[in-house]
């Protein structure tokens, strides 16, 4: 028999009802899968409908977590097998290497630093770049760095280990193992969240082939402050170019290298290289001349259900993505007072508490248009702009109209692992691949001793996963505790 | 204390928050050559894990004994900072916080030059204030392990059988004759499908049973003094009347269907209200075969700017039972936005679209008209108006807060929004707390909810009481004003003014603070003629000197 309990998922609906445990004196062991807590929430960039800036309402409970007497945090860690019953669960756990030792690792960052391996970097939905060895965001809690081992030169069998060398802390371990551990728990909490859709698979809209075309979450990082642009509002299209240009500009130095070094040992003929760098000049021009006409990003469109209500993908409403929209919008204009938006919706689902008013607000005093209409087609004019076709319910016109960005309110949809964990724990999942539970018991699933809340339930906004959290917190609080 | 200052002063990048508008390393130096100042460190987050263990490090390789923070705001990471010095084996309170970023980086982002001065100015003055802090202790008292939850509907019944269960005794107060709350009257519950009758009927059996559990139906709260743990409530109950002690409170004192004089051509009889149907439903005494739903009557109207949240899901949950007794019934909803959020309501929404239900949508500017048997509308698929026969109009009208909300507010001193429902300490993150301490939240009191939310909302509400009912004592700070005795000439200056009524003239005379039960607002501070009131934290030396500072640049 245990007292404690495990939380599974350390986005915000796992810590809120880990603090709320902790809080009352329960022992609570937080797992997450990624190298830091924070979930969805730690990407966004402010909040609707009070425009609080995201990570720093949600930073200060990070940070609790981990100084909590009562909690234990297993990040960077998954769930293998589940066997018992409510009261007495035995839990087998694996804790995935992160070759860094993480009581002696002081997240100086030097290490990354001096990394030679770059790549996506996957907190910011791809946009921006981080090293093989990185810390997930700069909040990240524990606040410690990790080896990504299917990039890492030293795992491909390469020469490397400049981490190690740097390293004053002696944090570096490449001999670090995965450890399967088991823990006995008297009741889990679901709160694995959720996935956001990937809309490449709605060849219609163009996402994947049409450069200015990104999802909501990912526009909340070109937004954020510590995102890939330091929330600088600029479009891929743009960025790509300016990443062609610096590609180029490295290339033309190597060039012109190159040719001194044949001028100087005299040596054949020079016209190669010579030929080579005019070349390069003249396509560094031509990029330059295409990144002076895209101009800023003036023109923004957000289109709604994307993957959501409809029967083709997902008959779900996503529950928020009115609302992120209309706060996109809004939060757009702080980055360029010349910004205009347009949202594209089928119903304007603003039906929480003040998100009437902050729906009202967007247009009164942010000039935000808003178009009754599902978006039928993206593509592109003959500047390589994206397109909008979609049928203006109110005007009965089919409207085409160019955008700078076009945004994506995606379908909330159940995270990968959900079904994985539905066969190992044993619970059911609802129509639509969510944790399913009791219609009198809104956190029970069919599962004894197993609860849920957040987004692992459904789609749901902050408030709700908060308070579904404490609601799963009081149900797992009496099963421990033996009384319920 | 005769120990020599030495003050640290940690300057936050906020990444580029701060960093971007202001030159760190510039404020750094300009710091260092500040009177008492030992060191000066930049942080890229000064609440990262890094950036506290920096302070804590720099406390002891510098034997500091102040500690500054310039960064955000202290309405969030305060707390945090202080914890930190905590840690550092520094008095919490020997801490003082500047918030160079939303005083200066961003309102001043236009101008640098000048966000960097005021920067300058704003540490100095900290500076200056923290060479006057003093060390302030934290205070304990008992925790009365018992909960009063007002209000009975499936929120308050919800919260208290869930405090019992978990072994605290809970006191239940109903204004009304009965228990049940909003649900006695309605027919069922979608899309469990239960006999709301039923789903209450448990719960009041369940309370009744309860030896942990005392309910007081007909009981009106009349007062509420005291703090978090230790509550002092008094209530009537006919003609008795009530005092206890609780430690904590829950509000669950739900919310009322607006009745819509006026609106649509409501009778009661042809035009009637959704909570109207449902007696019918109940009582299977339907005949219309023409029936008109019209959304949003007397919500998102200028003087009730609010989405009620539930009425489309009820009226489509109506939709489908009527279609249940009535097989060949031809039923109409005119709407402005269907709000089926999630999957289980858009499911919902779908099946009645397969029912035969039509939607039609209305607009503002172009309302239904309710006439004699019939319903005008502008289609705007169709670009004209069209009639609906319609043998019986349901209007579904917003939830709304009840007359008593303003009073209940005054009681408990805890805050009402523009629409009167009770407003949570914070919109995001504390949906179910009251900034007040030990004060919880649920149900339509907060805002319009399904039962399911409601009972989610309950549950939470309770795991938030646990939190204080599963100590002994609670430790409070003491930033709370105290009266010098020997300064005080009994004047009732402080007892006029203190909003949450806590100064009293004691035995000898003289008036007293209870520093549990002070708010720390300082308006007695302020407002003592005799300046017989200090506030440690805000000392009178501490702003004069902060003031000096400012005026010396």
């Amino acid at each position: 028999m245990s007292k404690d309990v495990l939380v599974i998922g350390g986005g915000i609906a796992g810590i809120q009802a880990c603090l709320d445990l902790a809080d009352q004196g329960i022992t609570v062991y937080l797992l997450e899968r990624l190298p830091s807590i924070g979930g969805k929430m730690a990407q966004l960039d402010k909040t609707f409908p009070t425009n609080d800036c995201s990570i720093c309402i949600m930073g200060p409970k990070l940070f609790e977590v981990e100084r909590h007497p009562n909690t234990h945090l297993l990040t960077y860690s998954e769930v293998e097998a589940v066997d018992g019953e409510a009261g007495n669960f035995m839990v087998k756990i694996k804790k995935k290497a992160r070759y860094i030792d993480e009581d002696k690792c002081t997240a100086c960052g030097l290490c990354a630093e001096k990394c030679p391996v770059i790549v996506p970097d996957q907190f910011n939905m791809g946009l921006g770049t981080r090293r093989a060895i990185y810390k997930y965001f700069p909040q990240g809690i524990p606040s410690v760095y990790t080896i990504d081992d299917s990039v890492c030169r030293v795992f491909q069998g390469k020469k490397c280990k400049i981490c190690a060398k740097i390293c004053e802390a002696e944090a570096i371990d490449y001999e670090q193992k995965d450890i399967v551990f088991e823990l006995n728990v008297g009741a889990i909490i679901v709160a694995t969240g959720f996935e956001v859709f990937d809309p490449s698979d709605i060849k219609s809209y163009g996402y994947g082939t049409i450069a200015d075309v990104i999802t909501a979450l990912e526009f909340e990082r070109l937004l954020n402050a510590s995102g890939p642009t330091r929330g600088h509002l600029e479009r891929p299209s743009s960025l790509n170019i300016k990443a062609e240009i610096k590609q180029t500009e490295k290339k033309i130095k190597k060039a012109k290298a190159r040719l001194k070094s044949l001028e100087k040992k005299n040596q054949g003929s020079t016209d190669e290289a010579r030929k080579t760098l005019a070349a390069l000049d003249e396509r560094l021009s031509g990029l330059k001349a295409k990144e002076a006409a895209l101009g800023d990003v003036k023109d923004i469109a957000f289109v709604q259900c994307v993957g959501s209500r409809d029967l083709r993908y997902n008959a779900h409403c996503c529950s928020y993505g009115c609302m992120h929209s209309v706060k996109e919008a809004i939060v757009s204009t702080e980055h360029g007072s010349e910004i205009r938006s347009t949202i594209f919706f089928t119903d304007m689902r603003a039906y929480g508490k003040e998100f009437h008013e902050y729906f009202l607000r967007g247009g009164a005093e942010y000039g935000i248009q808003f178009v009754r209409g599902r978006v039928a087609e993206i593509n592109q004019d003959d500047h390589g702009r994206p397109v909008i076709w979609c049928e203006d319910m109110d005007a009965r016109k089919v409207k085409k109209l160019p955008f700078d960005l076009i945004v994506l309110a995606t379908a909330c949809v159940p995270s990968k692992g959900i079904e994985k964990l539905a066969n190992i724990m044993g619970f059911d999942s609802d129509q639509s691949g969510f944790v399913k539970t009791d219609p009198n018991k809104p956190t029970t699933t069919s599962a004894k001793g197993i609860f849920v809340c957040g987004c692992a339930n459904g789609p749901m906004d902050i408030p709700s996963s908060v308070s579904m959290a404490s609601a799963a917190a009081s149900m797992a609080a009496q099963t421990v505790k033996g009384l319920g | 204390m005769n120990t020599e200052l030495r003050i640290g002063v940690f300057i936050c990048h906020c990444g580029i928050n701060i960093a971007g508008v202001l030159d760190i390393k510039g404020l750094c130096e300009y710091a260092k050559a500040l009177p008492n100042v030992v060191t000066a460190q930049a942080n890229l987050f000064t609440c990262a894990e890094t950036g506290t263990s920096a302070i804590k490090k720099a406390v002891k390789d510098n034997n500091l004994n102040r500690v500054v923070v310039a960064a955000c705001t202290p309405r969030t990471h305060e707390p945090l900072f202080r914890a930190s010095c905590k840690e550092a084996g520094i008095n919490p309170f020997l801490f003082e916080m500047v918030n160079i970023r939303e005083h200066c980086s961003w309102v001043h982002r236009h101008n640098k030059d000048a966000a960097q001065a005021k920067a300058g100015d704003l540490i100095r003055m900290a500076v200056a204030k923290a060479a006057f802090l003093e060390p302030i202790e934290t205070f304990k008292s008992k925790v009365e392990p018992l909960t009063l939850v007002i209000g009975s509907g499936i929120a308050g019944m919800t919260s208290a059988l869930a405090l019992a269960d978990q072994g605290f005794e809970v006191i239940l107060i109903e204004k009304e004759e009965n228990m049940g709350g909003l649900l006695r009257h309605l027919h069922k519950i979608a899309p469990a499908n239960v006999a709301a009758s039923e789903l209450i009927e448990e719960k009041i059996a369940a309370i009744k049973k309860n030896k942990r559990i005392k309910y007081f139906t007909s009981a009106i709260l009349e007062e509420v003094t005291g703090y978090v743990g230790n509550f002092s409530v008094r209530f009537s109950c006919g003609n008795d009347s009530y005092t206890c002690k609780v430690g904590v409170i829950i509000v669950a004192t739900g919310g009322i269907p607006l009745r819509p004089e006026g609106l649509f051509n409501y009778d009661g009889k042809n035009v009637i209200t959704q909570s109207e149907l449902e007696i019918k439903l109940k009582k299977r005494d339907i005949e219309a075969k023409s029936i008109v739903m019209i959304q949003c009557a007397g919500a998102r109207i200028p003087e009730r700017n609010y989405c009620s949240r539930i009425c489309c899901m009820v009226a489509i949950k109506n939709c489908l039972y009527l279609k249940d007794i009535i097989k060949d019934a031809k039923i109409f909803v005119l709407f402005r936005d269907i709000q089926a959020y999630g999957v289980e309501n858009e499911a919902l929404l779908l099946k009645a679209r397969e029912a035969g239900v039509r939607f039609i949508r209305y607009r503002p500017d172009t309302p239904p008209v309710v006439e004699n048997g019939k319903v005008k509308i502008y289609h705007p698929a169709m670009g004209k108006e069209i009639f609906l026969p319609a043998d019986l109009v349901v209007l579904s009208t917003p939830i709304v807060a009840h007359d008593d909300a303003e009073s209940i507010s005054r009681i408990l001193k805890v805050p009402i929004n523009g629409n009167k429902f009770f407003l949570e300490a914070h919109a995001k993150l504390s949906p179910l707390d009251f900034a007040f301490n030990g004060i919880y939240l649920c149900g339509n009191a907060r805002y319009p909810a399904t039962v399911r939310e409601a009972t989610c909302q309950a549950l939470g509400a309770a795991s938030r009481a646990c939190i204080t009912l599963s100590h002994d004592t609670i430790e409070r700070v003491g930033t709370v004003a105290s009266v010098q005795e020997e300064l005080c000439s009994t004047c009732f200056t402080c007892i006029k003014v203190c909003p949450y009524n806590v100064p009293y003239i004691n035995e000898r005379g003289r008036a007293e603070i209870e520093p549990m039960q002070c708010q720390g607002c300082g308006i007695c501070v302020a407002e003592c003629p005799a300046e017989a009131i200090e506030f440690k934290y805000i000392s009178d030396k501490q702003i004069m000197a902060a003031c000096e500072a400012l005026l010396a640049s």
